[in-house]
């Protein structure tokens, strides 16, 4: 035996690269479902939805914003995921935020931005408690955070009830309006450009002349930011690569010198975090705070993350997977309720889309693992 | 010395290359600093006695087998080595100073890197990914510092190269590559991140034949480079033809480290095994045979 004992071919790496086709490359991409999805969904309700006013402007932004909402909370469990571990205290965090902005800026009369910051402090130390939890007892994450689900849920019920008598607290409309932190987290962006697209006629006008779509809801830019960082982080940078390690095999990880304690506990507290940016935007957008908000988001938010193409098992996954899962999800809800079919179908439709996606993965894993 | 003491039980079969036994002096290394050396260690855990007594030399350029069956207390003695055990007595030198690991990472900042049977890869991530897992190479500054994926795809694939694999295309996935490859894999990274000591557990216990020559080459390769290679196995066939020295290791003691010129094949096999255990065993089976061949006349 020589030298090239593994491979026959002799060098000349290009050549040989260019053989594989590009078709099959794509499919071994984690998001390659999710896109094909995306595609498959948008041709069906341009056809089923034409005429009704789906793929207007407004009812585009009005479909982008449910999905971008859903996207904050995707993009941080699909890191998670990938980093091999859930949140199923991700819905209950939502209410549990939204109360802990919402009773000390509307009962002790706090100052919004004070609020605001205080219930992200608190979300850090919930998503730490988590993670410590998690690694210190060696539990499953699935029981830890489903105990959390409880924990929080129940501190979201109680402590409103205890301080208000009620599980609402509403009036934070205006406290918001004179607020510094609250214009990130409520209205739209891009106002600037609308009332210039309607007055060079692009764009529908009001009878006033003003842009019937004033601008793009802010949620969706948290979206698309997230989205860029998550995906900068999981490519091109080292904690990118610990995530994939740890998820892939805690203990290989664990040999070659990452932190994964380290690692995996920052992921909580971001998925902590993504359900406090998300209880804000809920939070501004109504100007109350429920107890009950946030139902069922934990499960929502893996559905759009498996759609996505991580795997459940973890150190498999990609950020842009989970984007276009979220959209997936966003795009049926509404265009569900613009076809007029009964919306008791959406549910049939999320649960049959969640079998698919993940027959979908494991045959792609499959594939990927397959010699060259 | 201490591995006479051992030397006593020893069985009968086994004296003549036991009185050979030069323990861990050669003459041709006296005056040689070893690269790692082990001195009397012993390693309890309650009462339990893995370790007792084991003193063994690497030199630079060197492979040592660790030789041993199951429950020898292989495992023990390479945590011991890679920092994941402290000793209970006995002390460890590196280069000739005494060195106390707490961490497998100080181990391995000190240069002993450590293969384990697991291998550290994990399958789906891509060869660059995995070679660089730990120590990815970062180009920029604070908030946007990011890995040279560019520098650490090339990187990969040279040194992929040197041990004759032709990777074509260092980002796919390490679960494509086969059970020698991926352990050359394994064996790449730690020599590239400049390993003095290369610890191999049963690096070829889970291949072919074919596959178990490609790694017992490159070991050949990375002792040529002056690395001291412990490689720890219960193969023979796989030591034998590879080794410089070998240490035979029996219910947590050692039997004896022998220099290669000093001990035959069969020798180190029969002592592995136990002598007696194996006459034990010949006489069994022969006495199967002759039931055999009384039952069918």
């Amino acid at each position: 035996m020589t030298d090239h004992t593994i491979s026959a071919v002799p060098a000349a790496d290009d050549e040989r690269l260019r053989r594989v086709h590009p078709l099959k490359a794509a499919l071994k991409r984690p998001e390659f479902g999710a896109i094909a999805g995306t595609i498959l969904v948008f041709a069906f309700f341009s056809v089923a939805a034409s005429g009704t006013g789906m793929f207007s402007l407004a009812g585009i932004l009005n479909f982008l914003e449910v999905s971008a909402q859903l996207g904050i909370l995707a993009i941080a469990a699909s890191l998670l995921m990938i980093g091999g571990e859930f949140d199923l205290s991700l819905g209950s965090m939502i209410g549990f935020a939204g109360i802990l902005i919402a009773i000390p800026a509307v009962q002790y009369g706090w100052p919004l931005w004070l609020a605001i910051t205080f219930a992200f402090a608190c979300a850090v130390l919930i998503g730490w408690i988590n993670g410590y939890l998690v690694m210190r007892t060696g539990l499953p994450s699935f029981i830890v955070t489903l105990g959390f689900l409880f924990i929080l849920r129940g501190l979201a019920i109680g402590l409103t009830r205890l301080t208000t008598g009620r599980t609402q607290v509403s009036g934070l409309q205006e406290i918001a309006d004179h607020d510094w932190l609250a214009p990130f987290f409520s209205g739209e962006v891009f106002t600037g450009l609308f009332s210039w697209m309607a007055a060079q006629g692009w764009i529908a006008t009001n009878f006033a002349g003003n842009p019937s779509v004033t601008g793009v809801p802010v949620s969706i830019v948290w979206w698309i930011v997230l989205a860029a960082a998550a995906t900068w982080l999981l490519l091109y940078t080292r904690f990118g690569n610990w995530i994939f390690a740890c998820g892939g095999d805690v203990n290989a990880a664990r040999n070659v010198g990452v932190p994964v304690m380290k690692v995996k506990i920052l992921l909580f507290i971001f998925t902590a975090v993504a359900a406090t940016i998300f209880a804000c935007l809920q939070v501004m957008d109504t100007g109350s705070a429920d107890t009950t908000r946030g139902l069922l988001k934990e499960l929502e938010a893996i559905i759009a993350v498996v759609i996505g193409g991580a795997l459940l098992t973890g150190g498999y996954g990609s950020a842009v997977g989970a984007v276009f899962g979220a959209l997936i999800f966003g795009t049926v809800q509404m265009g569900i309720f613009y076809t007029g079919v009964n919306t008791d179908w959406f549910k049939v439709f999320l649960g049959a889309m969640l079998l698919i996606a993940v027959l979908f993965n494991n045959y792609v894993r499959k594939k990927a693992l397959e010699a060259k | 010395m201490t591995t006479n003491a051992n030397l006593q039980q020893t069985p009968e079969q086994t004296t003549t290359a036991a009185d050979r036994a030069r323990g861990d002096t050669p003459k041709a290394a006296d005056t040689r600093t070893p690269l790692i050396e082990m001195q009397a260690v012993d390693k309890h855990f309650g009462n339990v006695v893995a370790l007792s007594n084991i003193s063994l030399k690497v030199y630079a350029g060197e492979v040592m087998c660790l030789l041993g069956d199951n429950g020898a207390g292989k495992s023990t003695l390479i945590k011991t080595l890679s920092g994941v055990h402290a000793p209970t007595h006995g002390e460890l030198l590196l280069e000739g100073n005494p060195a106390n690991f707490t961490s497998p990472g100080q181990a391995l900042d000190a240069g002993i890197a450590t293969v384990f049977q697991d291998l550290a890869m994990i399958p789906l991530m891509s060869i660059t990914r995995n070679f660089f897992m730990g120590r990815e190479p970062t180009k920029g500054f604070g908030p946007f510092k990011y890995v040279d994926w560019e520098f650490a795809d090339r990187v990969a694939r040279e040194e992929m190269a040197k041990i004759g694999i032709d990777v074509r295309d260092p980002s796919q996935p390490v679960g494509t590559l086969s059970g020698g490859e991926r352990q050359c894999v394994a064996i790449a990274r730690a020599v590239y991140f400049g390993a003095k000591v290369l610890i191999l557990d049963e690096p070829t216990s889970a291949l072919g034949v074919k596959q178990a020559s490609k790694v017992l080459r490159y070991i050949a390769q990375a002792r040529n480079r002056g690395l001291g290679v412990i490689f720890i196995t219960h193969n023979v066939h796989h030591a034998y033809p590879i080794g410089d020295a070998f240490t035979l290791l029996k219910r947590g003691t050692s039997l004896g480290s022998w220099r290669k010129e000093d001990i035959t094949r069969e020798e180190v096999l029969n002592m592995m095994a136990g002598g007696e255990e194996m006459a034990s065993l010949d006489a069994e089976l022969a006495e199967f045979q002759r039931t055999d061949s009384a039952s069918v006349a």
